[in-house]
């Protein structure tokens, strides 16, 4: 009896078709697993399953000092590296009380914007390959390893950044670093309109993406589903606007909101906010001050014993740092509150009564990064 | 034996009897199926494996990409040494497939496609079968690979397989409607189904120039009919691999899905020459009225080249399709052809009707 039971929650009705889409899947992006019930191709329930990639971030943290906790939090969203580095140096930064260099705060917001076109560029990517339409893939790529560059030669690395440190940054960025952005800017104002001209106004995607998937606003909140995928629901939730950290409170841009909810909006959002960032970009870009490049800080971190949290607006949603303190060089535990885990789970809830093709496209438009969901 | 480009028919008809001549009857039949057979199997691989070439420059292009420049001359041998490598894989058995099913639909897949290009004129007079009723065995016959394809999905024992199979079970069926219908425009203004006497109809123009508009509506619902039955992109869900992971042949390997990939391509090859033949021409070259200069000057680009140019030109078109377009999804797929093309259709070869039977066209 209890078999049954157990049987009937996770896998439906006993003549249900169920097909495993995952840990290996082309559109899953990493190894995500979502077991799918079906009847015909019109899906009665997804159940995604995580935990393929559990790496015990934050139990290793429990380990590190707070300078090398930074190099772990790449790994978690490793499309928006810097923006997870830079959520634990506030949060270090808050708890220590210590006043960082205006330089440090303007480079700091020029890396984030940066980083949140790259991850954009890649989930446009990603997005027209699940949807079939494969040139997407090396348009998006084309323009995103303008920014990799970028990264390259001011520190080095291209994906995994760790350039932040508590206090500052690694070193100081390169003399041609605002040149080559401005380069940039010029350059992917030119392309941008691309992306619309081979997707968006492409009348196969509309139709497969306008109306599928909608997202309340209710359901948005309740899930907690925060970044563009929530704003695409008039979920206003970027903290950048909420609580600016960095340089956010002094810059001029638009919160993107949507009404739809849809795949469509989903879509949308994230194509403006490529545009919005840009905007940010310019404004801050002639204006970085001189001065050094970290604040004066001690060989051992110690934070005071207490809690601490900070959020920060990564390109997927909000991403929470709670770190509890002992008054030791590693903290007792530490919390993050990933954007993708809490993305993750409506789509049990959004891909009902649609088609399979429907999944991967909602899926997509939610733009998940695995290892952040599992840690 | 009088061997001239422009026209094959003495060629072919001394070898008929030399051959006649020198055995019986009987025999000269068989020797002749074992010539063509053979030079159709060559032209069969080194035209897919060129295609398969073909479409991978092509998409590089399009994606801002090189694509294979490697091995040999510009990266032409690329696709012979993959050959070679996939008839080196280990076929990999299925656990619980269907074994006599599994190993037999890859070899209905191909033979549907190779009986089809028996039929499609090369060049004047290079043909192997010239039907009275070519236009209709073509569609018959390049419709029966959708069993190997259903097979393939059912007996994979894969749940993958199975939706992918179905959905390219919904679909040919489907477009196979509009295929039929676009090609019996042409045959209403021709008058015949003979593939040699609808090429020699156009010998004063082609039939997508003087068939007014409804020729040119036939080639386009032609075209996006076809792509569908060629299961290619942007409709090629039956493969899917962004939701199905391969459908139908994933769990094939070697030189069995090598099989699934060469008919994939030939049939491409094979819908673009009916589309050339049918409606652009043939190896008819470029006429506008009679006995002009232009037509004198048209007339000294050999036939061949004039097929081979028109093939290329509508295989070029599908590629750029599969390249740009993002899938559709099935229900969008059906909706398409059901609601859409198909009323268009019946439409329009009631208007082709209509003006052939006023003798309103050239």
């Amino acid at each position: 009896m209890q078999e049954e039971i157990v049987k009937n929650v996770i896998l439906g009705e006993e003549d249900d078709y169920v097909i495993n889409m995952g840990p290996q899947h082309p559109s899953t992006h990493g190894v995500l697993r979502f077991e799918v019930s079906l009847q015909g191709e019109t899906i009665k329930k997804v159940i995604p399953y995580c935990g393929y990639i559990h790496r015990g971030i934050e139990k290793m943290c429990e380990r590190d000092t707070y300078p090398q906790i930074i190099h772990l939090t790449d790994r978690m969203d490793y499309l928006s590296a810097h923006i997870n580095n830079e959520a634990v140096c506030l949060c270090v930064e808050k708890a220590l009380e210590i006043e960082i260099p205006e330089r440090v705060s303007y480079i700091r917001t020029i890396l984030d914007e940066l980083n949140r076109i790259a991850s954009h560029q890649l989930w446009w990517c990603a997005m027209g390959m699940d949807m079939g339409a494969l040139t997407t893939f090396f348009y998006g790529l084309r323009d995103r390893e303008k920014i990799l560059d970028i990264f390259e030669e001011s520190f080095g690395s291209r994906l995994l950044h760790s350039f932040n440190t508590p206090g500052g940054l690694m070193h100081d960025v390169h003399p041609g670093f605002q040149k080559r952005i401005k380069e940039f800017i010029s350059y992917f104002r030119r392309k941008l309109p691309e992306y619309d001209q081979l997707l968006t106004d492409n009348v196969i995607f509309k139709e497969r993406s306008v109306g599928i998937g909608v997202l309340s606003r209710e359901d948005a909140i309740q899930y907690g589903v925060t970044g563009p995928s929530g704003r695409a629901s008039s979920f206003s939730c970027d903290v950048r606007k909420i609580e600016p950290y960095g340089v956010y409170d002094r810059v001029n841009f638009n919160e993107i909101l949507r009404t739809e909810g849809d795949t469509m909006a989903r879509y949308k959002v994230r194509i403006s906010e490529m545009e919005e960032s840009m905007k940010i970009l310019e404004q801050l870009v002639d204006n970085i001050p001189a001065g050094d490049f970290t604040a004066k800080m001690k060989a051992v971190i110690r934070l005071p014993a207490g809690e601490f949290f900070q959020r920060v607006e990564t390109a997927r949603g909000e991403l929470g740092v709670y770190i509890v303190s002992d008054g030791n060089k590693t903290p007792y535990r530490i919390k993050f509150r990933s954007p993708n885990f809490s993305n993750l789970f409506i789509i049990s809830k959004l891909a009902i009564g649609f088609k399979i093709a429907d999944l991967v496209a909602i899926s997509g438009s939610l733009d998940l990064v695995i290892p952040d969901i599992d840690r | 034996m009088a061997f001239n480009i422009y026209d094959f028919t003495e060629f072919t008809r001394s070898i008929d009897t030399g051959l006649k001549n020198s055995m019986s009857s009987g025999w000269a039949m068989f020797v002749e199926y074992a010539i063509i057979g053979v030079i159709f199997l060559l032209v069969y691989a080194v035209l897919g494996l060129f295609l398969v070439y073909a479409e991978r420059r092509v998409c590089a292009f399009i994606q801002n990409r090189l694509g294979p420049n490697r091995v040999g001359p510009g990266g032409i041998l690329q696709t012979v040494a993959d050959l070679i490598k996939l008839l080196m894989k280990e076929l990999i058995p299925i656990r619980n497939a269907d074994k006599l099913l599994f190993n037999i639909a890859p070899f209905i897949v191909i033979i549907a496609s190779f009986m089809a290009i028996a039929a499609i004129p090369f060049a004047k007079g290079l043909h192997a079968i010239d039907f009275n009723i070519g236009v209709f065995y073509v569609i018959a016959v390049s419709s029966l690979g959708v069993v190997g394809i259903l097979l393939a999905g059912w007996s994979s024992n894969s749940k993958y397989s199975l939706i992918g199979s179905m959905r390219s079970g919904a679909q040919i069926i489907s477009y196979e409607l509009s295929v039929g219908l676009s090609l019996l425009t042409i045959v209403v203004f021709s008058g015949t189904m003979q593939l040699s006497g609808i090429i020699e109809s156009q010998a004063n123009g082609w039939w997508i120039f003087k068939g007014h508009i409804p020729a040119a509506v036939a080639f386009l619902v032609f075209l996006i009919a076809s792509t569908a039955e060629t299961n290619r992109g942007p409709f090629d869900l039956a493969e899917a691999e962004s939701e199905l992971t391969a459908g139908f042949h994933t769990e094939y390997s070697g030189i069995r899905f090598a099989f699934f990939f060469l008919a994939e391509y030939m049939n491409m090859f094979i819908v673009a020459s009916i589309a050339a033949t049918v409606f652009l021409g043939g190896w008819m070259p470029l006429h506008f009225g009679t006995g002009n200069a232009f037509n004198h000057v048209m007339d000294y680009i050999p036939p061949l080249v004039w097929f081979a140019g028109k093939t290329a030109f509508v295989v070029l078109i599908m590629m750029w399709f599969k390249w740009t377009f993002p899938r559709l999804r099935i229900d969008q797929l059906l909706t398409l052809e059901w609601k859409y093309l198909l009323p268009v259709n019946l439409v329009n070869i009631v208007i082709v009707a209509f003006l052939v039977l006023m003798g309103w066209h050239f």
